[in-house]
Order: structure tokens, then sequence, then C-alpha cells
């Protein structure tokens, strides 16, 4: 990782040609209380590719993933104007479904959070309250499905009983993942997924990304930017809470059109 | 970017800036002066701990020093013929079919004061009460009418308060509180092997009454028990509901901080304030029974419901939001949210204010003596509508009496009404450690 240069690092696979958007933001404006932490964002997010968000701390990416499934709906100062649309439909119109809104759109969150339950609840817990297994059998293959393309299996399969808590950090947020991809949602949201991994659970995160591209459209927080280059294949960079560019990973890696892209990627600041 | 270009020049003033002397004297004074506090304040802390329990106690000694004797009663061995001509009972008919209450209805109390009794002391010794010793022995076993028997009965208060050693014998006359003749007479029977002194299942098994010896405790116990299971039905759900409704549901305005300022006010309010209230509506308004457990339990559910919402919301509160997130994020509904995810992790917590509201209500006297739970009943309440007293209020009235014998008999309902306390808080505790989890 060290002899990789980030100004000169090329994403591992080129955007892929033909795109499907999955979702749409047109000028999304984020407020909290008064203060705007959000400004005219417009981004199209596709099935077929892995849209990177990159930035410095507090530019809004959690913010601006929290607003595609609703989840700062939450937060009672936050305030969304503009449009975003999953598959053409405005999630935030009134009557939408918040509840299938986030099982279509799941989360893994930046910090981990599993439920003080067991390990087999944790994952159990969303296809049980959507009815996605109809027998015990249906719902061990589910857990067991997630574990492994989460990771996790080998260190879990003897332990299923144990609290989800009672894991390492790195444990813990690979079973969140599991827990997001057991709903088998539409699109997969994750807020910096490695940040409290090592390099070994992060790699196997890269390969999962990797292997669910084109099934789910995936987005990903990440201030990693060799990680935002491995796995991405369209990247946008948010600063004080605009969105300043977005392009092919390949491009904004290699020749962004952006001073302030230039200078963050490069290491001026961040 | 503007951070790192404001943090330069201040490395420069860092580097330019003497280093810190660790080992100096000024430093050493500081260093010497933080252990010094941190001392005071550990042995202030602890000099503060010492002084609570000392009080305790005292306390506990001095209750269980008056109350013990009163789970002990002295009772006086009586030799007796079951006169069938003085009980008024026909000896045929007693054996048929309907002779029980036919005995029932017999003269015993007659039998007491005039038969003799074979204890020849010349005073009255055995309790107001004892026939009913009697009447049991006869009820059990008819064929003892007419023949002659012994038994033991019990001794009247002054009896068993002098061989319980209650009375200062050395005093004068009138300060002694017994006379001549009683303390004779005792002294006669000891010395015959005629008393004897056992636990007193009369006060574990009774109701009140006039007399000490006869007055027992779980008449109230009874009540109190009534009465808090009316107020844990209602306050405990509609606590809960409110909590949750308050701190998941409800929009923040203007109206909900009112609720909320309300609900905040209304723990505060004196109980006696309920008890009014109790007294205007469930009684005056609603004409429910006087002395009622029901009505007791209505007023005490006001008094407990804030205290469950404010220790609900606050349990509620503590719930990491993280799990919230996690939860909605898998797609749960809001209601799901707080039923599979916050409530039981709010669980404990909520119990034990509860716990705490309800033992606050236990030892609830005022508002209960504004609704007629001071009532004089010797009927252990068998339903909730059935007239009672409860528990602190049997001490307030005991405490009140002037026969003597109700000294030790206040102490042992205080000593009553402490273990209640006590085995709700074990329960309080036992709940606690087992929904508790960790995250
Ligand atoms: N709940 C909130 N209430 C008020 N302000 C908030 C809230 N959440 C975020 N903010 C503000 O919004 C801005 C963007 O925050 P956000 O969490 O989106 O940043 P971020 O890009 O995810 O940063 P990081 O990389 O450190 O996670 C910040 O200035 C932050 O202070
Ligand atoms: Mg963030």
């Amino acid at each position: 990782m060290a002899d990789l240069n980030a100004g000169s690092v090329v994403a591992a696979r080129n955007a892929a040609d033909v795109v499907t958007t999955k979702m749409t933001a047109r000028n999304v404006n984020v407020y909290y209380g008064a203060k705007q932490a959000l400004k005219d964002v417009s981004i199209d997010v596709s099935q077929e590719n892995v849209t990177a968000f990159i930035g410095p701390s507090g530019c809004g990416k959690s913010t601006f993933l929290r607003c595609m499934n609703r989840m700062n709906d939450t937060v009672a100062s936050a305030r969304v104007e503009g449009e975003i649309k999953l598959d053409g439909e405005d999630i935030y119109k009134g009557g939408m479904d918040v509840v299938q809104l986030r099982a279509r759109v799941g989360m893994v969150f930046q910090k981990p959070n599993p439920f003080p339950k067991s390990i087999y609840d944790n994952v159990a817990y969303g296809p049980r309250i959507h009815g996605l297994a109809a027998t015990k059998a249906d719902m061990d293959a589910i857990v067991e499905g997630s574990l492994r393309r989460a990771g996790l299996w080998d260190e879990a399969k003897d332990r299923l009983g144990e609290s989800g808590t009672a894991m390492s950090g790195g444990q813990q947020q690979r079973l969140c993942i599991a827990r997001a991809i057991a709903v088998d949602p539409e699109v997969i949201l994750m807020d910096e997924p490695c940040s409290a991994l090592d390099p070994i659970a992060t790699a196997k995160i890269e390969e999962l990304i990797d292997e669910l591209r084109g099934r789910y459209a995936i987005v990903i927080v990440t201030h990693n930017m060799q990680q935002a280059a491995r796995v991405s294949q369209k990247t946008a960079f948010f600063h004080l809470g605009t969105m300043v560019e977005y392009g092919d990973t390949s491009m904004i890696f290699t020749n962004p059109s952006e001073p302030r892209t230039k200078d963050y990627i490069t290491g001026r600041y961040g | 970017m503007a951070s790192m270009s404001a943090s330069r020049p201040a490395t420069e003033t860092l580097a330019s800036k003497a280093p810190t002397d660790w080992s100096g004297p000024a430093m050493t004074a500081r260093i010497k002066g933080r252990y010094r506090s941190e001392f005071v304040f550990k042995y202030a802390g602890l000099a503060a701990l010492v002084v609570a329990a000392l009080f305790l106690v005292f306390l506990l000694f001095t209750i269980v020093r008056d109350g013990a004797s009163g789970f002990r009663s002295t009772d006086v061995k009586v030799t007796v013929t079951y006169d069938p001509t003085i009980l008024g009972i026909d000896q045929a008919a007693a054996k048929g079919p309907g002779g029980k209450q036919l005995i029932e209805q017999g003269n015993f109390q007659g039998l007491l004061t005039t038969a003799d009794t074979g204890l020849g002391v010349g005073t009255n010794v055995v309790s107001e009460g004892a026939w009913l010793v009697l009447r049991e022995a006869v009820i059990a076993d008819p064929s003892l009418l007419g023949k002659t028997a012994t038994l033991w009965v019990p001794t009247r208060s002054n009896f068993d308060l002098l061989a319980k050693g209650k009375f200062d014998l050395d005093a004068a006359d009138e300060a002694r509180g017994v006379n001549d003749a009683d303390i004779a007479a005792y002294r006669q029977l000891e010395s015959r092997g005629l008393l004897k002194t056992g636990f007193n299942w009369t006060f574990l098994t009774s109701a009140d009454s006039t007399t000490p010896e006869l007055a027992g405790i779980w008449g109230a116990a009874k009540g109190s028990l009534l009465t808090l299971l009316v107020t844990l039905v209602l306050s405990f759900p509609v606590g809960i509901f409110a909590a949750i409704y308050l701190e998941e549901f409800a929009p923040k305005n203007r109206w909900t901080d009112m609720v909320e300022v309300s609900i905040n006010n209304l723990a505060a309010v004196p109980s006696i304030i309920f008890g009014l209230l109790g007294l205007a509506v469930f009684l005056n308004f609603l004409n429910m029974p006087r002395s009622a457990p029901i009505v007791g339990g209505l007023t005490l559910a006001l008094m407990t419901f804030p205290v469950i919402v404010i220790a609900g919301r606050v349990a509620i509160k503590a719930v990491p939001p993280s799990i919230r997130d996690a939860a909605l994020g898998v797609g749960a509904s809001p209601v799901q949210v707080v039923f599979q995810h916050v409530l039981p992790l709010a669980l404990p917590g909520i119990l034990t204010g509860t716990i705490i509201g309800m033992a606050r209500a236990l030892g609830e006297t005022a508002p209960l003596l504004l609704i007629g739970m001071r009532a004089f009943v010797t009927e252990i309440p068998s339903g909730l509508s059935n007239p009672a007293t409860a528990l602190p209020v049997q001490v307030f009235l005991w405490s009140d009496d002037v026969a003597r014998g109700f000294v030790e008999k206040t102490s042992a309902a205080i000593i009553v009404l402490l273990i209640f306390l006590m085995l709700m808080n074990s329960v309080a505790i036992y709940l606690r450690n087992r929904f508790e989890r960790r995250w």
C-alpha cells in the first residue's frame, strides 16, 4: 500500500460502458437548523458502477448518504430540499413508504452498531421482519450466506449464539455489512465501512464490494484514496458542502479538472 | 486546508518555547496539591457514608428492639369444662348435621367469664378474644362438649407485657402502668408454669382490633397489596406508553413541551393533594366506595404515574441512537424499533423506576387518610371494594393508640413494612440484572 502514490493510481476496472441509473439527486440542499450542510448537490448513481464519495472530514458525505435512504428523517433539525429519485420515483414525495425504502436502500454506518443480540439474530433480524425466509432452514441459509459474503463466517460459525457486541470492532463492522446484505437490498450505502478494519479485513470487504457490484448499486464513503481508486468506478469529491467534481474514478485520480480535487487527492489538505 | 495552515505558526511558537519543567518546584507543589484534594475528597466521602450507615443502623436497631417482641405473645394454660347448659348447645344436636352452626352460636364468651378456669388468681387473666380458641377446639372435636379439657389461650395484653418484661416494676405505682393485683397474679401463674411466650401467629394472620393482643397486621398488609396491585396495573402500562409516545413519537413543539413540564411538576406535587383529588373525584363525584383498595390504588396510581413516565423517558433516552439507526437501516418500522429494540434495552431502567415509584406508593399515608382508608377495619379485605386499611396507615393508627400493648405492635408493623420494601427492592435488583444487556 505504501508504494501506491495516490496521484498516479488508476482504477482497477474501468467504468461500465452501459449504465442504468439507479438513483438520481438534483439540487439537494440540506440544512441542520439554520446551518447549511449541503449545497446544490446533483449526482447520478448507477447500478453497474461502484460510486465513491471522497472529501475532507465534515464536508457532508455522511449527510448526503443519509439523505439517500431518508435516515436524516430521524434528525429533528435536518431539512432536505431538492429531489432524490430511486428508479425514477421521488423518495421525498408525500406518501413515500419510508420503511420499504430503507429495506431497498440498505446502509452500513460509519460506527459499527450491532444489536445487543446474538450474531445470528443480528443477521436474521432484517429478513425476519420482511418475511424473507419461510423456514428455519431458509433463514439459516440467509444467515450463513450473508456472513460468508461479509467474510465473517469462519470467525462466527462457532459462536452464532454469542452477542454481536462481544466481537471486535472490525468483526462488528463486518457483522453490520452482513446484516445489511441479508435483507437483499437494491442499493447499499456504506459509510466508511473499513475505517475500523485491519488491511486483511479491508481487503475482504473490498473483494465483497467487487463481488456485489452489478447486483447492487453501491455507494461507498471513504477517506482512503487507494480504496476509492481500487473499488470504485465513479468518484464524487465533496468539499465544504458542495460536490466539486464527479466523474470516472480513473479521471478523477489521474486528471481532475478542478484544482481543489487535485489538491485533495495529492494530499495537499484533508 | 485552513486548519493546516493555521497550525503551522503554532508549531513554531512551540519550538521556541522553553520545555515544560516536570520536576521543578512549582510543578511538584501543584501535583502535591492535587493529591491532597484527592485525599480530602476520598475521606470526606467515606465519612459521609459512615454517618449515613450509622443512622441506618440506629434506626433499624431501635425498631427491631421495640418491635421484635410484637412478634411474640403470651398464652396461659386454662382448664375448662365445656358445660352445654352455659354454652346453650344441645349436645345431641351438635353431633348431628348442622352441628357446626350450632356450636358457632354457643355462648363461649359466657363460659370463660362465669366458669372456673382453674387459674384461681382473682383477676381476669385471659384475653377478651380467648373464647375463640375454645370455640375452635369444640368445632374441631364436638365430643369435647360436657367434658373438661386444658388448653392454651392468649392472655390479656398486660400479662403479655409483664412476661416480656416491658414494665418497670421498680417504678412508683402510677408510673408503672400496671396494678399490683396483675403483678401478683402474674408472679403466681409464672411460678406454677401456666404461662408460655411463643410466636405470635395472631399478629401475622388477623386484622386490626381494639385489644392489642388480638390485633394483627395481615388485614393492613393485604389492603396494601390490593391497593398496590391496582396502582401497578394502572400506572405501569399507562406510564410506559406515555413515556414511549413522548420520547419516540411526539412531535417536538410547544404542546409536548407543556405536557413534559406538567408531568415533571406532577411528580413533585405533595401526595396529600392527590388524596384531595381522589376524595373529590372518585368518592364525591364517581361515588366509589369509601376506604376501598380500588380507590386507594387509583389515587396512588395518579401519584406513581409521573414517576414511571420520568423514569421511562430517562431509560428510553439512554438507549444509544445508533441502535435505532441500525434497526431503521434494515427497514424496521418505528413501532418495531420501539418494541423490538428500544423497549427491551430500556426495560431495566423502567422497571427500577417503577419499583421505586411503587415503594413510594407503599409508604404513602396522607392520600389514603383522605379517602377513608384510616377506618378501623377488623375484617381482612377480600376484594378491591371491601373496606381496608394499609400498612403505613396501620402504623399511624397504632402509634396513636393509648393502649400500652400497641407500642410494640407499632414497631412490629414498621418491621413488616420495611420487609415489604426490601422485598420490592430485591425484585427491582433481580429484574434489573435479569434484563440488563450491554452493548
Ligand atoms: N445531526 C447533526 N446536527 C447538526 N449538524 C450536523 C449533524 N450531522 C452533521 N452535521 C454537520 O453537517 C456537516 C457535515 O457532516 P457529515 O457528517 O455529513 O460530514 P462527513 O463528510 O461525513 O465527515 P466525516 O468524514 O468526518 O465523517 C458537518 O459540519 C457537521 O457538523
Ligand atoms: Mg461521515
